[in-house]
């Protein structure tokens, strides 16, 4: 790890005083599950790392009959025991329960879990976002197992590393944005980015900006998530499937569909969505709907098995919602 | 007059007993102190910069930027490198030595090393890239009996290359003072850890301490001082601090031991007898840049009449391999017992019955069959069993079966046993304990043999200034030191018996002890406590020396080699998406005279879950460009646990049969077998064979859909 | 690589008017300094910025507030090993992944290797230390012996201190929710048979009122 300067601000006001406009200099840490690793990696190398523990309101949970806010700094242990959320939103739970470590769930928060970055193997051993020896992409021709299968035609072919992005894609989240007094709401699907170069990063946040909520919109809308995972405890998802809809005279509408670790964001499954809108949720639409989700796949030579994975993924989180 | 026999199982205290291990309550506290939390006063912190290439020319290493680093004592160059080839990844090229462990991993990123890179080979799947001699024999007439059977069973298997990946990595304490240096090293070789050191470190054998009373795993990986024990030792000299240099993970994944891989192609025939007449096996895999040994194909099943069979080594710019806990045997097991299971499923015969039906095969045909029973009944092999492919619905369900077996016979070892006139006894010796119990056995039997609870000895031992005893591998340790220290102690018991005799009025002859008394065998109630016996000695304590003598030993009956073992399976296999799901798996061991059944249960335990490891998860995987390990991570090298690991259950053999055989050590065959048991569950289960380990979900995908069964 | 990187931190952080670094000296533990100037105008009870070099620290470990000297950057594993010589959290993967340095802060467990020991700072860190003695274990460590949940040892620590929070919570745990609430933790010679057997014994003498 290289030296850095730390400070641990007690508002937001402070926080934005410390932080840089331009990446790599500044890194905001809040459980710091994933930045020390990444530090450790050298994948980044900031010059100062402000941490956000010192900001007491961003880890508060509030919850509505409109609308749970979640403070960004909410531990996952937190968000898993609230109950609003275990009573609407089987799909957060699922999703916390799969990253099983009873130590990430403590100390990792719910806004970090969302800016952590790419697990990519040929990026946390030095070869950068894209992944790159000598200017050639290794991922092609490389062990691309854990690689994305849909918008990997670009230079990004890394996985959204997030349990909790594609929930929040299909739950139709929005999250808070703060700049100094500025504060805007991005609606989960486009926090999500896929980096231009290697510079950027992988969500819509400046070096200078603080995710500071996760707001749940409460619909009543039926949810799940379903994850394939090697191991039974804890592991990395192969793929993830998030879903949600209502059921309206027994059809679903509204059909939200995201899938999470097979592309550089979390993915809408268009096609699966508008297979399912308006039909009746049964084995067979729910495999349908898993079907249609594999829709423009572009898998590599190793990682055509991921969208068998899609497929059950799909429908058994439909499945589980409508149970 | 005490006999070094063991006793009859009727007599004996506690041999054979459940006893808790005696440094549980230290470990369990955090107490123990391993190499990596030995913490010197003045201590360095050394870092190794490793190559970053499988295969590079060094022209040159420039380490003075990092000299002047913060914190920095000392950089050491591998001046030999310079000129030379790197073969693999995390070859050492130079050495930092700083106050902190953040300086000297920050200091590695300024030594500059000019390099070509050159070409290398990573590749062990395909056979074409074989460079060695081929190993094999011929026997029978393998084409016409294949030509002859009813059914000839094709199939291709794969075991990948698994680290040892020790949790404590390599690694060492060294001090140098007054011209004396001392180790605590991570080791599984206490007694020849300095061999050869002397001459590197330029201090002379007999000046050179090594202690290690506590060690984090080694299994087959830690018998040398290695590269890094001269290093930290020449950084000590140098520095006059003392140097901690422990491996960091990746290193330790890429460097310090891996397990070869094996890859096979195999054709068995099966007469209509459902009898195996013939097996053809061409087999190849890497010990990376190491050497390559042909892993037994056929295993277990050696009398099949007709054999051909070829291995091949390829090597690789990958680490070199070390023995792996049961060298050769889990890549001979599985390959073998995947080719006859997949020769019954072709036969269209239950596995269990096929397996027994062709014991006369094996060199322990009564011992297997037995064990296959007991297998059978544990996991209830009746209710549960079908024949492959028979499973319906999502999840499927099935059992496998394979058979396996080790030597274990005891090492060479010595033992001083020490009774002191106050009646406390010490038995010292330079054995180790890697966890698998030693300290434990080696109470056990002393005190078996004085009689005395396992409290009143002290067992010393985990230094190189006691009795030489070998390194701890291939299960020889527990044979070696409980004969060891059998003898040491009878021969210590029979001076004090002569001692005693003359107040109790008898021959020593006409002695025994128990429950902490010396009495007459013949008159219990003519008796002296220990200690008032003890204090019959005089000033002077008695120290008498046992040794294993292999030969010796076998012939008391105190040890033997030569052990069987069944395990069985029983696996659900999530067709749509891959996964498999172990539910439950029994292993059935024989390892003769057990001498603490707590213990060894563990090591049965332990064999099974690395086992269920390397089955599901484990394989070091490689970037093709550069050499490095992808994996060198506990994220992506994955290991079993807790919820991987469904029901267990262990039944030991303990009957007078394979009791009065004496001591057969048990730390590697429980490991053998659950490669095979498991994949041929998934077989059972699927309704096709998935060829290579682990068993991953897209392994078993690709598997299901090649056979038909996914589309 | 090392060389363009300080130029980035030399240039990058002056020109942009950051807080000034203050050293380690001046600072002791308050992380909320004076104020400070930012753009020319006074920012009121702006936080201090420590490091990078060696900062001085108080971490409150078993109930006991030890000083110690840490560099920003130095993890509470590290600081507990190195400068403070509290071995039993062990280190194993160093990325957060295998539990072996597992220890709770603020009651609750954490991977030592992945938290910065400044930032711990104000935290009720507890160690396996405070825990039972060879002489005096608790009913976990006593289940851990009975059961023989361990070999090697060397994941034992950290795999105590997870059952142990583990049963802080679920007191009447059944043999599947150990295996669910267990699996931040990884052992190599594979003792998970005997830790599962000695938290099921734990949670029933605990409940004995032993």
């Amino acid at each position: 790890m290289k030296s850095f300067e730390y400070a641990r601000p007690a508002s937001l006001d402070e926080a934005f005083a410390l932080l840089s406009e331009n990446w790599g200099e500044t890194e905001i840490m809040a459980g710091g599950t994933d930045l020390v690793t990444a530090m450790k990696q050298y994948v980044t190398e900031p010059n100062r790392v402000v941490s956000l523990r010192g900001v007491a309101p961003l880890r508060a949970i509030n919850a509505t009959d409109a609308a749970i806010e979640i403070g960004a700094m909410a531990t996952l242990r937190e968000v898993l025991r609230h109950d609003a959320v275990k009573a609407q939103f089987p799909a957060v739970v699922t999703a916390i329960q799969g990253i099983a470590s009873p130590q990430m769930l403590s100390r990792g928060t719910i806004g970090g879990e969302l800016c952590q970055r790419p697990r990519c193997w040929y990026f946390r051993t030095g070869h950068g976002l894209f992944a790159k020896e000598n200017g050639e992409a290794l991922v092609p021709a490389g062990d691309s197992r854990y690689h994305a299968i849909f918008g990997n035609q670009g230079e990004a072919h890394f996985v959204s590393p997030s349990s909790l992005g594609p929930v929040l894609v299909a739950l139709g989240a929005t999250l808070r944005i703060q700049k100094g007094a500025d504060s805007r709401d991005v609606p989960a699907d486009a926090f999500f980015q896929t980096p231009a170069t290697e510079k950027d990063r992988e969500t819509v946040l400046k070096p200078n900006e603080i995710l500071t909520a996760i707001v749940l919109p409460v619909s009543g809308a039926k949810n799940a998530t379903y994850e394939v995972r090697h191991r039974h405890g804890l592991d990395w998802p192969y793929t993830t499937a998030s879903v949600s809809f209502v059921l309206d005279g027994g059809k679903a509408k509204n059909v939200r569909i995201a899938l999470g670790h097979v592309a550089p964001t979390p993915w809408v499954a268009k096609e699966a969505q508008a297979a399912l809108e308006g039909q009746e949720v049964t084995e067979a639409t729910a495999a349908a709907a898993g079907a249609a989700a594999v829709a423009g796949a572009t898998p590599f030579d190793k990682n055509g098995y991921k969208l068998q994975l899609v497929k059950t993924a799909v429908k058994r989180a439909l499945l589980a919602a409508t149970a | 007059m005490a006999t070094p026999q063991w006793p009859k199982m009727e007599k004996r205290a506690l041999l054979g007993k459940r006893i808790s291990r005696l440094d549980g309550p230290v470990k369990a506290t955090g107490q123990a102190k391993y190499a990596y939390d030995m913490n010197r006063p003045g201590m360095l912190y050394a870092r190794c910069c490793f190559a970053p290439y499988g295969a590079m020319k060094i022209n040159g290493i420039d380490a003075s930027a990092a000299e002047k680093a913060p914190g920095v004592r000392a950089v050491l160059v591998e001046q030999n490198m310079i000129g030379d080839e790197v073969r693999y990844v995390g070859q050492i090229l130079a050495t930092v030595a700083a106050d902190t462990e953040e300086q000297a991993h920050e200091a590695l990123r300024l030594i500059k090393v000019d390099f070509e890179r050159l070409d290398m080979v990573l590749d062990d799947m395909n056979p074409a890239n074989a460079t060695g001699k081929p190993s094999g024999k011929e026997e029978g007439t393998v084409d016409d009996a294949m030509a002859a059977a009813k059914v000839v069973s094709e199939g291709e298997y794969g075991i990948p290359v698994i680290t040892h990946c020790c949790l404590e990595a390599h690694g060492q304490v060294s001090e140098f003072k007054d011209g004396e240096m001392t180790f605590w090293p991570s080791t599984q070789s206490v007694s020849a850890y300095a061999e050869g050191m002397d001459q590197s470190i330029e201090v002379e054998q007999s000046k050179i301490h090594v202690d290690c009373q506590y060690m984090g795993g080694g299994f087959g990986s830690k018998f040398s001082h290695d590269q890094w024990g001269v290093i930290g030792a020449l950084l000590s000299k140098q520095t006059g601090r003392p140097v901690k240099l422990m491996l960091e993970r990746d290193q330790e994944l890429m460097v310090a031991g891996n397990r070869p891989s094996a890859f096979g192609k195999v054709r068995v025939a099966v007469s209509p007898e459902g009898k195996m007449t013939a097996i053809d096996a061409d087999v190849w895999g890497t010990g990376g840049n190491g050497g390559y040994r042909m892993p037994p194909v056929p295993y277990v099943f050696e009398g099949i009449p007709n054999v051909r069979n070829k291995g091949q080594g390829i090597k690789t710019n990958r680490g070199s391999q070390r023995a792996w806990r049961a060298p050769s045997h889990p890549q001979g097991c599985f390959i073998t017992m995947a080719a006859v299971e997949d020769a019954a499923a072709a036969a269209g015969i239950d596995a269990l019955e096929f397996f027994k039906n062709n014991l006369d095969l094996t060199s322990r045909p009564e011992v297997y069959a037995e064990q296959l029973d007991i297998a059978a009944e544990l996991i209830g092999y009746k209710t549960k069993a079908h024949l492959r492919g028979q499973g319906e619905g999502p999840v499927r369900r099935g059992i496998g079966i394979s058979i396996h077996t080790w030597g274990g016979m005891g090492h060479p070892s010595n033992c001083d046993a020490i009774i002191n006139p106050d009646g406390s006894v010490e038995i010292r010796l330079g054995t180790q304990d890697l966890g698998s119990g030693t300290r434990t056995v080696v109470g056990i039997v002393a005190a078996e043999t004085y009689g005395l609870p396992l409290e009143a000895i002290t067992v010393s031992m985990g230094n190189n200034k006691y009795p030489f005893s070998s390194a701890s591998g291939g299960s020889t340790t527990v044979g070696g030191v409980s004969s060891s220290t059998r003898i040491a102690c009878t021969n210590a018991l029979n001076a004090l018996l002569e001692v005693v005799a003359p107040r109790l009025g008898v021959a020593p002859e006409a002695l025994e002890v128990a429950g902490g008394k010396i009495f007459e065998s013949a008159k219990p109630g003519n008796s002296i406590a220990w200690k008032d016996a003890c204090g019959l000695m005089g000033p002077n304590p008695i120290t008498k020396q046992g040794a294993n003598e292999q030969k010796a030993s076998q012939d008391l009956k105190l040890i033997d080699a030569g052990v069987g073992g069944v395990q069985m399976a029983d696996v659900s296999v999530d067709i749509e998406t891959g996964v498999v799901t172990l539910n439950e798996m029994v292993a059935v061991q024989d390892c003769g005279l057990i001498v603490d059944l707590k213990t060894a249960e563990s090591q049965v335990y332990g064999g099974l879950i690395m086992g269920i490891t390397y089955a599901l998860y484990e394989e070091a995987l490689y970037n093709h460009k550069t050499g490095r390990m992808l994996n060198g991570d506990l994220e992506f090298y994955r290991l079993a646990g807790l919820k991987d690991i469904g029901q267990l259950k262990v039944h030991m053999m303990t009957t007078e049969k394979y009791d009065s055989r004496g001591v057969i050590g048990l730390g590697e065959p429980p490991v053998i077998s659950p490669g095979a048991a498991i994949s041929n569950a998934v077989a059972n289960a699927a309704g096709v064979r998935v060829p290579h380990l682990p068993l991953t979900p897209e392994r078993v995908i690709v598997a299901l859909q090649k056979g038909g069964i996914l589309v | 690589m090392a060389d363009s990187t300080k130029t980035t931190r030399g240039s990058g952080l002056s020109r942009r008017g950051f807080l000034k670094g203050i050293s380690a000296g001046g600072v002791a533990t308050g992380l909320v300094g004076g104020a400070a100037v930012q753009h020319g105008k006074v920012v009121e009870a702006a936080p201090a910025v420590v490091g990078p070099g060696d900062t001085a620290i108080k971490l409150k470990i078993n109930g006991e507030v030890k000083s110690l000297t840490v560099e920003p950057r130095t993890t509470l594993l590290d600081a507990l090993r190195n400068r403070l010589d509290i071995t039993g959290a062990k280190k194993v993967c160093d990325r957060g992944t295998c539990g072996a340095c597992t220890l709770w802060i603020d009651g609750q467990p954490a991977y030592a290797c992945s938290v910065l020991a400044i930032d711990a700072e104000d935290s009720e860190i507890t160690t396996i230390e405070s825990l039972g003695t060879p002489e005096r274990m608790t009913a976990l460590q006593q289940a851990f012996v009975n059961n023989d949940a361990q070999q090697c040892g060397f994941c034992t620590p950290g795999m105590i201190m997870a059952c142990e929070a583990f049963l802080k919570e679920n007191p009447s745990p059944t043999r599947d929710q150990v295996r669910d609430g267990i699996s931040g933790n990884l052992c190599r010679c594979g003792t998970y048979h005997g830790i599962i057997d000695a938290v099921l014994e734990a949670a029933k003498t605990m409940k004995g009122g032993a």
